[in-house]
C-alpha cells in the first residue's frame, strides 16, 4: 500500500511570515505592473478585423491551411470559420494586441492577411469580398457582472460559514480567496497571457477550487477543536493541515494530471486555461495553508472566541510538537 | 440486503434517466441546402447534447437598422444600443454561447449554434419590444372629423361602396382600393368611405373594422389628405388582433391620445403567468418608484377612462377601463396567443426596446470556429488526462479505487445527461473544464478514502472504519461542495452568458459528484462486505 505523508508532522504555521514575504513579493510587483499597462485582452474582449474572402472552386483551401498562412503572417491566433459555401470563408483576426475598435488598423489588417494568404496562396489563389473592423464579442458590462458576481458570492460564502462553522473561520477562508483572486492576476501580467473568455472561466474555476480547498481543511480545525480542548489554536491548526496532508497530496495530484494533459496535449485553445488552473492549484494549496490558517489566528487573537484559545495561540509555552497529540496505534492493514 | 438492493434500484433508476435523455434521438437542424445556398430545417439523428459555435458552427445573422419605415439619422449609435439589447434577449434566451458583434458602423453581426429554435430567436432579436400607455379618445374627437374625412376623400375620387353594403361587393371592392377609386360610375355612393368602413366599437376611442377591409381602411387612414384631417392631440393605432363578434370577424382601430403617460423604460420586472380565471397567458409587469408615481397620478385622473396598451405600434387586447388609481404593477393580455408568446414578451421586455427595428439582412451557415485539429487536440488531452487520474486513483486506492473509478464512469454519465436536460451547449473549453471536474470529483472520495485509512490506522475493524469514514468525511464533503455550488449559483445569477454557462456546468458537476462519492461508493461497498463478511484487511 502506497501512503504518502501519513503521519506528517510539520510546523507549516511557523513559517508564515516567510509566506507573507513570499506572496506580497509575487503579487505586489504584479499589481503595480497592472497600474502602468493594461492585461492583454483577446480579439474577443478588443474586436479586430472582419474579413470575408473566397476561393476558387477549383483549387480549394481548408481552414487548416488558412491558418497556417495567417500564423506565418503574423496575423496570430485568427479565427476561421466556413462561410455559407465551401469556398468562402469568414476569418477574424487582429494585428499584435492591439484593439481597433474604431477602425483604426482594419486596413493594416487586412492588408496583412492579403500579403500572408498571397505568400501561401498565390494572388489568384484567393479573393477579399470585403472586410471591416469588428467590434467586442464580449460586452463591457461581462467585467463589471464578473467582479459583482464574485464580490455577492463572497458575502455568501461568508454567511453560510458563519452558519456552519464561525464568522471568523468564514472571513479567513473568503480572504485566502481574495488573496488566490490577486494571485492569479498578477501571474496572468506576468506571463503576459491573453486574457480570453476560457482565462476568466479558469479564474471562475479557481475560487471554487480554493475555497474547497480551505473549506476541507477548517472542517478537520473544527472537529480538532471540539475533540483536543487542552490545546490551543496553534497547534490545532497545525495538527488539521497535517492530517489532511496525504489528502491534499492526491487530490491535488489528480487534478494537476488533468490540467498538465490538458496544458502538455490541449492545444493553443485550451493551454491558457490549462496554464492558469495549474497555478490555481498551487496558489489555491498554498492560501489554504499560509494565508486562510494564519489569518483564523490573527482574527482570532484581536477578536478572540468563547474558550479564547485563539488569544493564546501566541502566548505561553512553545508548541508542542503536533503529533504527541495523536493516538498511537499501530496500523492493521 | 434490502437497503442494498433499494440503493441498487435508485442507481439503476438513475442510470436508466440518463441514458434515456442521452439516447440519439430526431433533433431539427438548419443546414444549408446546396443547391440554393439557402437555409433549410433538417431532422438529423443524434446524441442530444448541442455542440457550440466552436464544435460545430452555427447560423450567422447580419442585421441592420430598418430604414423603411422612416429614417433613423444616427445608424452607428442606434447599432450601438442595440448591441446591448440583442446581447442581453440571446442571453436571456438560453446559453447558448452567442456571438454579438457590431461590423463596420451600422450592422450587427449574431451567430447561434445550429439548432436551438433558430427561427424563435430571429423573432426575439428582431422585435422592437417598444411599449406604451396611452388614454383613449374619450372626447370622441376622432369620431367628429370622420364625416370631413369622407369629404375630403370624396374630393380625390375615394367612393364609398354602392348602395348597401353588400358584403361580396364590399370584399371585393376592399381588396384594391385603387379599383374602387378608378370605377366610373360608383356616383350614389350613400355612406363615405370610411364611415363605411368603421364601426363604432363598445368603448370610447374603439372602431372596428371587417377583417378583410382593414388594408384598405389602413391605406385609407394613412393618406396625406386624411392625416391631415386627424385632430391635434389624437393618433390613431390598430390592434395586434383579430378579434370576432358574432360570425364576423373585425380588426379594431383605436384613436387614442398622442402622448404616452409611461414607456417601456419604466419596467423593472416582467413575467409570463397565466390568467388564473381565464387560462390565458398574460405578462405581469412592475415600474420602476419614479414612473410608478407618474402611473399612478395619471390613472388616478383617468378613473373611469380607458387605456391602450400599444407594443410596437398594436394595441395589445381591448384596453381595459381603470377601475381605480394603478401604481407600480399591471398586467398585458395575450388573448389567446400560446404561453410561449408571453414569455418571449416578458423576455423582450426585461431586455428592453430596440432603439430601432432591426431587419435580418444576411443569414448564412457558419462552420466550426475550431480546425478539426484543435479539436482532435482537446479531446486526446481530456482522454489521456481522464487515464491519469483513473491510474493515480487505482494504483494508490487499489480495490478502493476500481469502486472510485466505476462511481466516476456514472459520474461522468450523469453530468453528460444534466447538460443534455438542461440544454447546455457544450465548447471546447466547457469540454476542458469537465475533463478537469473529473479530476476535482475524486476529491470527494480521496476524503473519504483518507478517513477510512486513519480510523483503520486507529484499529477499528473494517466494517466499523468504513462507517466511521463515510460519516466523518460527510461534514467536510458536504461544507466545501455546498459553498463552492453556491458560489457557481451566484455567479448565475449575477453574470452574463459566459459566465452563466460556466456556472451551471459546475453545478451539474458538484451534484453528480456528491452523488457518486457519497451514495454509489457507499453502496458498492456494502455490496463488497455483504459478500466478504470475513474481511479484516480492506484494500483502501
Amino acid at each position: 500500500m502506497i501512503r504518502l505523508f501519513a503521519n506528517a508532522n510539520y510546523d507549516f504555521i511557523k513559517w508564515r511570515r516567510w509566506a507573507y514575504a513570499l506572496t506580497a513579493v509575487m503579487i505586489v510587483p504584479g499589481l503595480v505592473m497592472l497600474l502602468a499597462t493594461r492585461l492583454n485582452y483577446s480579439i474577443e474582449f478588443t474586436g479586430g478585423t472582419l474579413i470575408q474572402i473566397a476561393v476558387p472552386k477549383a483549387k480549394p483551401v481548408g481552414v487548416a491551411e488558412l491558418r497556417a498562412a495567417l500564423d506565418a503572417g503574423g496575423l496570430h491566433g485568427a479565427e476561421i470559420q466556413q462561410f455559407g459555401a465551401d469556398t468562402a470563408f469568414q476569418i477574424r483576426a487582429r494585428l499584435g494586441t492591439q484593439a481597433n475598435a474604431q477602425g483604426g488598423g482594419t486596413e493594416e489588417t487586412a492588408q496583412a492577411a492579403a500579403r500572408a494568404l498571397d505568400a501561401r496562396l498565390g494572388a489568384d489563389g484567393y479573393k477579399i469580398d470585403h472586410y471591416e473592423a469588428v467590434g467586442p464579442k464580449v460586452g463591457k458590462e461581462l467585467q463589471g457582472k464578473a467582479f459583482l458576481a464574485i464580490f455577492f458570492s463572497f458575502i455568501v460564502t461568508l454567511i453560510y460559514l458563519a452558519v456552519r462553522f464561525e464568522w471568523r473561520f468564514g472571513l479567513a477562508a473568503v480572504l485566502a480567496t481574495f488573496h488566490d483572486i490577486l494571485a492569479t492576476i498578477a501571474f496572468i501580467r506576468y506571463t503576459n497571457l491573453e486574457v480570453s473568455l476560457e482565462v476568466v472561466g479558469a479564474v471562475l474555476l479557481m475560487i471554487g477550487y480554493s475555497l474547497n480547498d480551505t473549506i476541507i481543511i477548517f472542517d478537520r480545525v473544527r472537529e480538532n477543536l471540539r475533540k483536543y480542548r487542552r490545546q490551543n489554536l496553534y497547534e490545532i491548526l497545525n495538527l488539521s493541515i497535517n492530517e489532511t496532508l496525504p489528502r491534499s497530496i492526491l487530490t491535488h495530484g489528480t487534478t494537476m494530471a488533468a490540467t498538465l494533459a490538458l496544458f502538455a496535449l490541449g492545444g493553443e485553445v485550451i493551454r491558457p486555461f490549462a496554464l492558469v488552473m495549474t497555478f490555481a492549484i498551487f496558489t489555491g494549496t498554498f492560501s489554504s495553508i499560509y494565508i486562510a490558517a494564519p489569518v483564523l489566528m490573527l482574527i482570532e487573537k484581536r477578536w478572540p472566541g468563547q474558550d479564547a484559545r485563539g488569544a493564546r495561540a501566541f502566548t505561553g509555552r512553545a508548541p508542542e510538537p503536533a503529533a504527541q497529540l495523536l493516538p498511537r496505534t499501530p496500523a492493521k492493514v | 440486503m434490502s437497503t442494498i438492493r433499494g440503493r441498487l434500484l435508485v442507481i439503476l433508476a438513475l442510470v436508466i434517466a440518463s441514458v434515456i435523455s442521452l439516447i440519439p434521438r430526431h433533433v431539427t437542424q438548419r443546414v444549408p441546402d446546396m443547391a440554393t445556398g439557402r437555409m433549410k430545417d433538417t431532422s438529423v439523428r443524434r446524441v442530444p447534447i448541442n455542440l457550440g459555435l466552436d464544435l460545430r458552427g452555427g447560423v450567422h445573422l447580419a442585421l441592420e437598422v430598418d430604414q423603411s419605415k422612416g429614417p433613423v439619422p444616427d445608424c452607428a449609435d442606434a447599432i450601438q444600443r442595440a448591441e446591448r439589447v440583442v446581447r442581453t434577449r440571446i442571453d436571456e434566451f438560453g446559453t447558448t454561447e452567442p456571438v454579438v458583434q457590431i461590423v463596420g458602423r451600422c450592422r450587427l453581426i449574431v451567430e447561434l449554434p445550429g439548432e436551438k429554435d433558430v427561427n424563435r430567436a430571429k423573432g426575439i432579436v428582431q422585435r422592437t419590444a417598444f411599449l406604451e400607455f396611452r388614454i383613449t379618445d374619450m372626447r370622441n374627437v376622432f369620431r367628429d372629423v370622420i364625416p370631413s374625412m369622407d369629404v375630403a376623400l370624396r374630393a380625390a375620387g375615394v367612393r364609398g361602396p354602392a348602395a348597401g353594403p353588400s358584403n361580396a361587393v364590399a370584399r371585393l371592392l376592399g381588396q384594391d382600393t385603387t379599383k374602387a377609386a378608378a370605377g366610373p360610375d360608383t356616383t350614389n355612393a350613400r355612406e363615405g368611405p370610411l364611415t363605411s368602413l368603421l364601426f363604432q366599437g363598445s368603448l370610447a376611442g374603439e372602431y372596428l373594422v371587417p377583417e378583410e377591409q382593414w388594408q384598405k381602411a389602413d391605406s385609407l387612414i394613412n393618406r396625406v389628405d386624411v392625416k391631415r384631417l386627424i385632430p391635434r392631440g389624437v393618433e390613431l393605432f390598430w390592434g395586434a388582433q383579430v378579434e370576432s363578434r358574432g360570425a364576423r370577424s373585425y380588426r379594431a382601430l383605436y384613436a387614442v391620445e398622442d402622448r404616452p403617460i409611461i414607456t417601456g423604460e419604466c419596467l423593472t420586472k416582467a413575467q409570463p403567468r397565466r390568467d388564473p380565471l381565464t387560462n390565458q397567458a398574460v405578462v405581469h409587469f412592475d415600474l420602476t418608484h419614479r414612473c410608478g408615481r407618474i402611473f399612478g397620478d395619471a390613472t388616478a385622473r383617468h378613473v373611469g377612462d380607458y387605456m391602450a396598451i400599444i407594443l410596437d405600434g398594436r394595441v395589445q387586447g381591448q384596453p381595459p377601463v381603470i377601475k381605480s388609481q394603478i401604481r407600480n404593477e399591471g398586467i398585458i393580455e395575450l388573448g389567446s396567443r400560446p404561453f410561449a408568446d408571453a414569455q418571449d414578451l416578458a423576455l423582450v421586455l426585461r431586455a428592453g426596446a430596440l432603439p430601432a427595428p432591426l431587419t435580418i439582412v444576411d443569414e448564412t451557415t457558419i462552420g466550426a470556429s475550431l480546425g478539426v485539429d484543435s479539436i482532435n487536440a482537446g479531446i486526446k488531452a481530456g482522454v489521456v488526462g481522464i487515464i491519469l487520474v483513473v491510474l493515480i486513483m487505482v494504483v494508490y486506492y487499489r480495490v478502493s479505487g476500481l469502486l472510485a473509478v466505476g462511481a466516476l464512469a456514472l459520474y461522468v454519465l450523469f453530468t453528460l445527461a444534466g447538460l443534455s436536460a438542461f440544454g447546455f451547449t457544450l465548447t471546447l473549453p466547457g469540454l476542458a473544464g469537465f475533463v478537469l471536474s473529473v479530476g476535482i470529483a475524486v476529491d470527494a472520495n480521496v476524503l473519504i478514502f483518507e478517513r477510512i485509512r486513519e480510523e483503520l490506522q486507529h484499529g477499528k475493524l473494517v466494517r466499523t472504519a468504513v462507517d466511521e469514514g463515510f460519516k466523518h468525511a460527510m461534514s467536510a464533503i458536504i461544507d466545501s461542495n455546498v459553498s463552492t455550488a453556491l458560489t457557481a449559483f451566484i455567479l448565475y445569477l449575477v453574470g452574463t452568458g459566459p459566465v452563466q454557462g460556466f456556472a451551471i456546468t459546475l453545478i451539474i458537476g458538484i451534484a453528480a459528484s456528491m452523488v457518486t462519492a457519497i451514495y454509489v461508493v457507499r453502496t458498492f461497498y456494502m455490496i463488497w462486505l455483504q459478500r466478504r463478511p470475513d474481511l479484516v484487511t480492506l484494500s483502501v
